[in-house]
């Protein structure tokens, strides 16, 4: 080894030309190239894989199995798939209520009295504990003997509800419990935003008559954009990645009801009972495909603005 | 699928024999590393194992023992991890057909030589159908249970009840529990496999053990008349409002505090729920136990009795050792110690052992050797292969919520019976 080193390095030294000439061009890819190579190892390589593994029937333990297109065959006769397909949708909707909701409490907290700080970090809490501790938190809230929720709505004379126990309320009921966090991080992003907002922009709406609503939505909003835009983006991801909230507080249950498309893929190839990676990673593929419309819709959004810019 | 199993097996199973005769040659006194994975995680029964440990290391003063204790929950995914790399030498798990995935893969180490010795023989006879999957053993058992109806004694007292033995006498029972404002039973069905428990109860009384076992092994449509009839009689309970409400929203340890607390009369569950129920007040004059009582006359009464094995791994690096683990695991002495009262509290599998002095664990041991004529089943989720055991548990919690959909759930479970056999 140290033999055949030694003329490559003596070799080397004297035409000083090669790396110096080419450094700035090759410098950014060495610095991009572990994080590259791991980006193509751990994402885009298992992306490919689970194609193709959707395509046997496998228990992760013996020979895997031709099937073709059985595993989707088979998904498309799934009334869970469906089940979680329309928790999906639902989770999707009701999650953007984080926005507004965070908007409006943004607005709330951005003015100027004692102890302000103290009440926005009061606010931003939920988003702080782990997502783990917010679930256990609202199972307990909404438990239908113990639970305050239960407690609060008979003041109104209307009977316990186990909302968690009941498949009509079970995925609102959860989503609830996401709100709370998103919220939380939604409202961050706004009061980041409304510091940057031109206050000489304000004044000149207000000399010309615009307030309340017509102020916000005409003057203050445009300003906000770019916060609305990573808003909607951690808000879409959030409601895509629903998974722990889901798993901590009914486990996928009452029979299934509950589950969204990234939680059944995991029960079916990766829980206790799962054992059918192919039927799984069918499912990663038909969720990975949805992730791909939102996916393109922001790169090809993200490419407009630059353009503009 | 089953022939590919078969030639990997029988690729698996001529690898061990070449690499048999080389360790084969260091009888004498064991020595090594010997690596041992326990899903334990529990704090009594983690420390009744780490001294079993301990006392085998005594006698094997040579061997530098590994132990490694994984949460129990965690444990059920891991294994399919560490079993396939960097195996250890012992491994805990489950009988029957839970089981069975490894030993198809070819994961789990032959043992049948272990059960030639006749003192094993003997003594583990009561378990070893558990543990055979194509005529030869694959492990062997360190503890099993009783499952059966837990009730309050107190509350029967009061009320002027006594242990009901048919089906007609439970429903009686039943009202009155009902008629005094409380109910029957507690049950937490989050995690289904509670649900499990009462089916295979109410198809064991219904049908017999061998209807339950000829469905677990797929050769009976879950459409079948017999199958509904196991249904209609489930639903006499549920019609009358015997089980606590919501209990889909519960953990089977969330739903204790309603026995604790009187608000249910009755727990069928396994033996392990005499501890929490202790530890949350009860005493023995307030807490009993009572066989599931008879549906059908004409089927022989049947268990379900759990039982939580020892395995060695194909790929272990030292399996001498590892067999004289399990033989000592296993043996008459170490059996009693470790099932009696202030251990594990369970059932010793080995029969020249003795049974602690404990109420529930005596009547436990009485009702599966002498009152358990039909065969004893595992549970469930161990005796129906894992896929079908999740569909039905997922079932028996919907019809147990919503009963009027029974005819729904069952075309879907005879979907599932049609593509996992």
């Amino acid at each position: 080894m140290a033999d055949a080193a030694l003329p490559l390095a003596q070799g080397a030294q004297p035409p000083r030309g090669w790396w110096k000439r080419n450094q700035q061009t090759l410098a950014p890819w060495l610095f991009l190239a572990p994080g590259a190579a791991f980006f193509l190892l751990y994402v885009i390589f298992p992306i490919f894989q689970s194609f193709q593994v959707s395509f046997y029937e496998w228990d992760g333990l013996g020979e895997a199995e031709y099937v073709g297109l059985r595993n989707y065959d088979e998904l498309w006769y799934d009334d869970a798939f469906y089940t979680s397909l329309k928790n999906n949708v639902i989770w999707l909707v009701l999650y953007l209520a984080a926005i507004p909701a965070g908007l409006f409490i943004a607005l709330f907290l951005n003015q100027k009295v004692f102890a302000i700080r103290l009440y926005k970090s009061l606010f931003f809490f939920p988003f702080v504990i782990s997502q783990v501790v917010v679930a256990l938190v609202f199972s307990w809230f909404y438990d239908p003997t113990f639970g305050l929720f239960n407690e609060f709505i008979g003041l109104f004379g209307l009977g316990p509800i186990a909302v968690l126990g009941d498949e009509r309320y079970v995925t609102v009921g959860i989503i609830m419990a996401g709100l709370w966090p998103q919220t939380a991080y939604c409202m961050i992003l706004y009061l980041t935003g409304l510091n940057a907002v031109d206050p000489e922009q304000i004044e000149a709406g207000r000399l010309d008559g615009a307030k309340g609503w017509r102020m916000l939505w005409y003057v203050v909003l445009p300003q906000l954009k770019p916060a609305t835009f990573i808003a909607f983006v951690v808000t879409i991801i959030g409601a895509l990645r629903s998974f722990d909230l889901i798993s901590v507080m009914t486990n996928g249950g009452p029979f299934g009801e509950s589950r969204v498309l990234a939680f059944y893929m995991f029960e079916v190839a990766l829980s206790e009972y799962g054992f059918r990676m192919g039927y799984g990673a069918a499912i990663a593929v038909i969720l990975f495909m949805i992730m791909m419309i939102y996916i393109a819709f922001f790169l090809w959004k993200m490419y407009r603005d630059e353009r503009e810019g | 699928m089953k022939s590919i199993f078969k030639a990997s097996l029988a690729a698996l199973a001529t690898a061990t024999m070449l690499s048999g005769p080389v360790s084969a040659d260091g009888h004498a006194a064991l020595s090594g590393d010997l690596k041992i994975f326990l899903d334990t995680s529990n704090p009594a029964p983690r420390a009744t194992m780490e001294d079993m440990i301990a006392r085998f290391n005594e006698l094997h003063p040579d061997l530098n023992i590994e132990t490694n204790v994984i949460d129990r929950e965690a444990y059920k995914t891991q294994i399919r991890n560490f079993l396939t790399a960097n195996a250890p030498d012992v491994a805990t798990w489950y009988a029957a057909n839970r089981m069975r995935p490894y030993v198809e893969a070819g994961l789990f180490e032959d043992v049948s030589d272990l059960y030639e010795d006749p003192e094993i023989a003997e003594g583990l006879a009561s378990t070893k159908g558990a543990l055979t999957i194509d005529g030869k053993q694959w492990g062997v058992a360190y503890t099993y249970y009783q499952w059966g109806v837990y009730y309050r004694e107190d509350i029967f007292n009061e009320l002027g009840l006594t242990e009901p033995a048919t089906w007609e006498e439970e429903k009686a029972n039943c009202q009155a529990i009902l008629d005094s404002g409380r109910k029957c039973y507690t049950i937490g069905t989050k995690f289904l496999w509670t649900a499990g428990g009462w089916f295979d109860y109410l198809n064991l009384r219904t049908n017999g053990f061998d209807f339950h076992m000829q469905l677990a092994a797929g050769e009976i449509p879950w459409t079948d008349d017999r199958v509904k009839q196991t249904f209609a009689n489930w639903r006499e309970l549920i019609d009358m409002g015997a089980f606590i409400d919501n209990h889909a929203s519960y953990s089977w340890q969330e739903a204790l505090p309603f026995m604790v607390n009187g608000e249910a009369a009755a727990y069928l569950m396994g033996n392990f729920a005499v501890a929490p129920l202790r530890d949350a007040g009860l005493t023995d004059d307030q807490l009993d136990f009572y066989q599931f009582p008879v549906i059908n006359p004409d089927v022989a009464l049947a268990e379900d009795a759990p039982t939580d094995t020892f395995h060695i791994p194909a790929q272990a690096q030292n399996k001498d050792a590892a067999r004289a683990f399990l033989k000592f695991v296993a043996s008459a002495d170490n059996q009693t110690l470790i099932n009696n009262g202030d251990n594990l509290g369970q059932l010793p599998v080995n029969a020249a052992s003795s049974v602690d002095d404990d109420e529930f664990l005596n009547q436990g041991f009485e009702m599966l050797s002498t009152n358990s004529t039909g065969g004893v089943a595992q549970f469930f989720d161990r005796d129906f292969p894992a896929e079908m055991a999740k569909a039905g548990m997922e079932g028996f919690q919907e019809f147990m919520v919503k009963p009027d959909q029974l005819d729904k759930i069952l075309d879907r479970l005879e979907r599932v019976r049609e593509r996992v056999y």
